[in-house]
């Protein structure tokens, strides 16, 4: 079957290929408008429109730089600033985030569990942590199509939630904010970090943060100002799933960070908060299901937990793992069609959506974790991918990781009789350490149950070998199972699929694309290079539509990407059109692309998704 | 004469974010939501800090009232170029009831503490869009005002204001001392970018009261309910002219 798939594939690639050359008078590059200004792939170095202006940056020192202000970073932060108080020393942290503030960019379910928060902060309680939703009711279910099939959770399972929260994730983000403010940390919200900084002895040498003022054709405005350097012992990259640099260090080949792991699996997540009717509301709640309106051989589910916090909130979502076949899904529609369940609509009538979301999240493993200390660098939290697949819970080992990077980093600064080869420091007993925590060891002993579910027996196959090699055997089988390979090789030609009827929104309870990117908050200053950058402007409409249907008109959570007919073209004739500004910097389109064109940058700071708690 | 610069700046919920009333009634949601600084006072802000960098202007200062959170709109502008700032803290409960007339005592006052001679303000706020706080201010101080101004010219004591009106462009001359309040096309303002937020951080800036200025923020204006509009009905396709009329006619409208 891999083999009848690779050999279509290839041979489709091959026609685009012919059709090309032939076809040069039908699809020949002039035809189709340039789209990709951005100076990643146009470098500014040979444009004339650049020759005068001044490029110089000017640059600072910190101890360590922190890429990313999420649950793994802040925690580095606040523990090295922990360490640095309780032993007398003074290290500068400084903290780039490129949402406008701390928390606006933090999407999650989220059941938190709290484990890692109470080895930062004991005291956690008695600093005003928001966690106020302890989780009373626990179910989980296989839905059908008009049925829902209860499965007992018992105590071994690996969702069992005897001790953890429902959280707004974006409120304790923001919380540890204030905590690594009060420690010092400096913390700059709206500046994006677009470039990875080098010693000469190929170490890293820090960062970069956004240029600004940049006009959408790539030439410079009035106000153009060049981006800050940031250089530091240390740097720590924890940009969460999928980040933007972290996919620029595994190209780098001095320190081949992922020659031995396999590629990173990910799902699509997609969140609505609601305020429910009174009636409805269970707070402490916790729902889980699988199945419906997923196939068998899709993995995928959905998350519905009723918050405690006053206004009877319940925070939905719906993930679909990325390397489903049919080119016709729509994750966003999945989710708005789950919502007309019979079990669970009843829980929206009457009710207001007021928030929506999305973001990619690792579906992978142990086996798909790269190196992870560098000299001069780190990687933490979702970026390498400490998520527990089947907890459905990654905050708790984002949190870990970066409380272990910390106390390693910290201990590696300090120490005056080490000796570093490089400039900037290599610390591998984070990885070390990390290896010997009790994260590696709950990561072990989940590592099988994703790939279980991707045999041919669907998640069928997946619920039994989890219950038997999971509950029962504890994760403890002699085997690992390998991946089938990237989740954008997944994608099958749309000849060979067949096209999903979904149902026309309702508009109570379920909804169409733009009122739902509306309720994001989601916007970027218009008039900038478009952040969705194309290798090959001309690969979207020869292959991705050609072969595949334009998958990212239906997985893109934010209607970024469109086909418009060509103006002044000949009938039929399509072209790419990207909305950039309505962005909300979920990573999918650079995870799924079958051509792997897409390549996801940081736009200005401060763009992108205006998240309140989600 | 040189120019001794008021700006006002003033915190609101940024403009890409839908708003959502609160269950109560009683306002729009505020917490957690992003806030920026008002677009046009960016633009207020930056022809200040052009007239300083052509040497018309000694002095810049931002002001801003409101609670605790106002504080980083007054960061955003010293970040940008201004040279002090000072927050008059009003609670958020007080700040609720606030609106120009208190808002124009505040500046007046200290205008006349801070011996300025211009005050350039946004002409509205995107959330009150009153459009009456430069225009109240130049009344209180008993100076001229240039409102709208799409262009600014100052030499020695007169000011050039080019003014967009609804029949076009109105230009007039005013004697200093003076209010402008800027409108979108004035200018382009720069980032405030982060070697500049970090300088910004060394700025003073001084916190007072209403209280502290003798000004009595109580208002004759009292807040009785916030309500969405009524949600717009889907409208319908009619096939010809006569379906129009019936429907028309059926509606009672003809």
């Amino acid at each position: 079957m891999k083999v009848m798939h690779a050999y279509r594939c290839a041979k489709s690639w091959l026609v685009c290929q012919r059709i090309a050359q032939q076809s040069v008078y039908k699809y020949s590059s002039s035809t189709q408008p340039k789209i990709t200004t951005h100076y990643s792939v146009i470098p500014r170095e040979n444009d004339d429109r650049w020759k005068d202006v001044e490029m110089e940056r000017f640059s600072d020192e910190a101890d360590v730089i922190v890429v990313g202000g999420g649950p793994a970073g802040l925690s580095c932060a606040i523990k090295l600033k922990q360490l640095a108080k309780e032993k007398g020393k003074d290290i500068r942290v400084c903290l780039f985030e490129k949402a406008q503030e701390i928390g606006m960019h933090t999407l999650s379910g989220a059941c938190l569990e709290p484990r890692a928060l109470k080895e930062l902060f004991p005291d956690w309680k008695e600093r005003g942590a928001p966690l106020h939703t302890p989780v009373k009711h626990d179910r989980f279910a296989i839905l059908t199509k008009n049925w829902r099939i209860p499965i007992p959770i018992l105590k071994g399972f690996p969702m069992h939630n005897d001790g953890n929260y429902v959280v707004r994730l974006g409120n304790v983000v923001k919380w540890l904010g204030e905590q690594a403010e009060e420690l010092e940390v400096e913390i700059y919200p709206g500046f994006a970090c677009t470039e990875v900084l080098y010693h000469e002895d190929g170490s890293v040498k820090g960062i970069a943060t956004n240029d600004v003022g940049i006009h959408k054709d790539g030439s410079p405005k009035d106000n153009f100002e060049r981006g800050m350097e940031f250089h530091a012992k240390v740097t720590i990259f924890s940009e969460g799933c999928h980040g933007a640099l972290a996919k620029q260090l595994y190209l780098n080949q001095d320190f081949n960070l992922r020659e031995n792991c396999d590629p990173q699996a990910y799902g699509i997540g997609i969140k609505e908060v609601w305020s429910v009717d009174k009636s409805k509301w269970k707070p402490g709640t916790v729902d889980h299901t699988i199945g419906w309106p997923l196939d068998r051989n899709t993995y995928g589910g959905s998350f519905l937990y009723h918050l405690d916090e006053g206004e009877p909130l319940v925070a939905v979502g719906f993930v679909t793992a990325l390397d489903y076949s049919n080119p016709y899904l729509n994750p966003f529609r999945e989710f708005q069609r789950f919502k007309h369940h019979p079990s669970v609509r009843g829980v929206f009538e009457g009710g207001t959506r007021i928030a929506y979301g999305a973001r990619a999240l690792n579906e992978g493993g142990l086996q798909n974790i790269p190196k992870l200390a560098f000299p001069g660098g780190c990687l933490i939290g979702c970026s390498p991918g400490f998520m527990n697949g089947p907890k459905i819970k990654g905050t708790h080992t984002a949190m870990k990781s970066g409380i272990v990077a910390g106390e390693a980093v910290f201990n590696a600064l300090t120490d005056e009789e080490r000796t570093n080869e490089t400039q900037g420091l290599y610390v591998p007993e984070y990885e070390e350490n990390l290896k010997q925590s009790w994260l590696w060891k709950e990561l072990k002993s989940v590592r099988n149950v994703r790939l279980s579910f991707a045999t041919f027996l669907g998640w069928y196959g997946g619920l039994v070998y989890t219950g038997l090699f999971y509950v029962l055997g504890r994760g403890k089988e002699p085997w690992t199972f390998k991946s089938k390979g990237p989740d954008y090789k997944h994608l099958s030609p749309a000849s060979e699929c067949r096209q999903i009827e979904y149902p026309k929104p309702d508009n109570k309870i379920s909804f169409d694309l733009l009122s739902s990117i509306a309720l994001s908050g989601t916007n970027h200053e218009h008039d900038q290079p478009a952040h969705l950058t194309l290798q090959n402007d001309d690969i979207p409409v020869m292959r991705n539509l050609a072969v595949f249907d334009g998958p990212e008109q239906r997985f893109c959570p934010a209607g970024v990407y469109e086909y418009v007919p060509l103006e002044g073209g000949q009938d039929g004739e399509m072209r790419l059109q990207i909305n950039a500004q309505n962005c909300v910097h979920c990573k999918t389109c650079d995870i799924k692309d079958p051509s792997q064109n897409i390549n996801w940058v940081c736009p200005e700071g401060g763009g992108g998704p205006a998240y309140n708690g989600m | 004469t040189m120019a001794r610069v008021l700006v006002g700046v003033k915190r609101v919920i940024d403009y890409a974010v839908k708003i959502r009333v609160k269950p109560d009634k009683s306002g729009v949601v505020t917490e957690g939501v992003k806030h920026s600084m008002n677009p046009f006072d960016e633009i207020a802000v930056e022809e200040a800090i052009r007239l300083k960098e052509k040497k018309f202007a000694t002095e810049v200062i931002a002001v801003t009232c409101g609670p605790t959170q106002s504080q980083e709109t007054l960061r955003t502008a010293l970040a940008m170029g201004a040279d002090r700032g000072i927050h008059v803290e009003i609670p958020a409960d007080d700040y609720v009831k606030t609106g120009p007339l208190q808002i124009s005592k505040i500046f007046a006052k200290l205008a006349e503490q801070e011996k300025a001679n211009l005050i350039i303000l946004g002409k509205q706020a995107i959330d009150g869009d009153n459009n009456q706080t430069a225009q109240m201010t130049a009344a209180v101080l008993d100076w001229a005002q240039g409102t709208f101004a799409s262009e600014l010219k100052l030499e020695g004591e007169k000011l050039t204001v080019v003014r967009e009106v609804d029949g076009g462009l109105e230009t007039i001359d005013l004697k200093m001392p003076a209010v402008v309040s800027a409108d979108l096309r004035l200018n382009e303002p720069r980032y405030a970018t982060l070697p500049n937020i970090m300088k910004a951080k060394k700025k003073k800036v001084a916190k007072l009261t209403a209280k502290d200025l003798g000004v009595d923020l109580a208002s004759s204006i009292e807040i009785l309910e916030v309500a969405d509009p009524p949600q717009r009905l889907a409208g319908i396709k009619v096939e010809n002219t006569e379906e129009l009329v019936g429907k028309l006619k059926e509606a009672g409208l003809v």
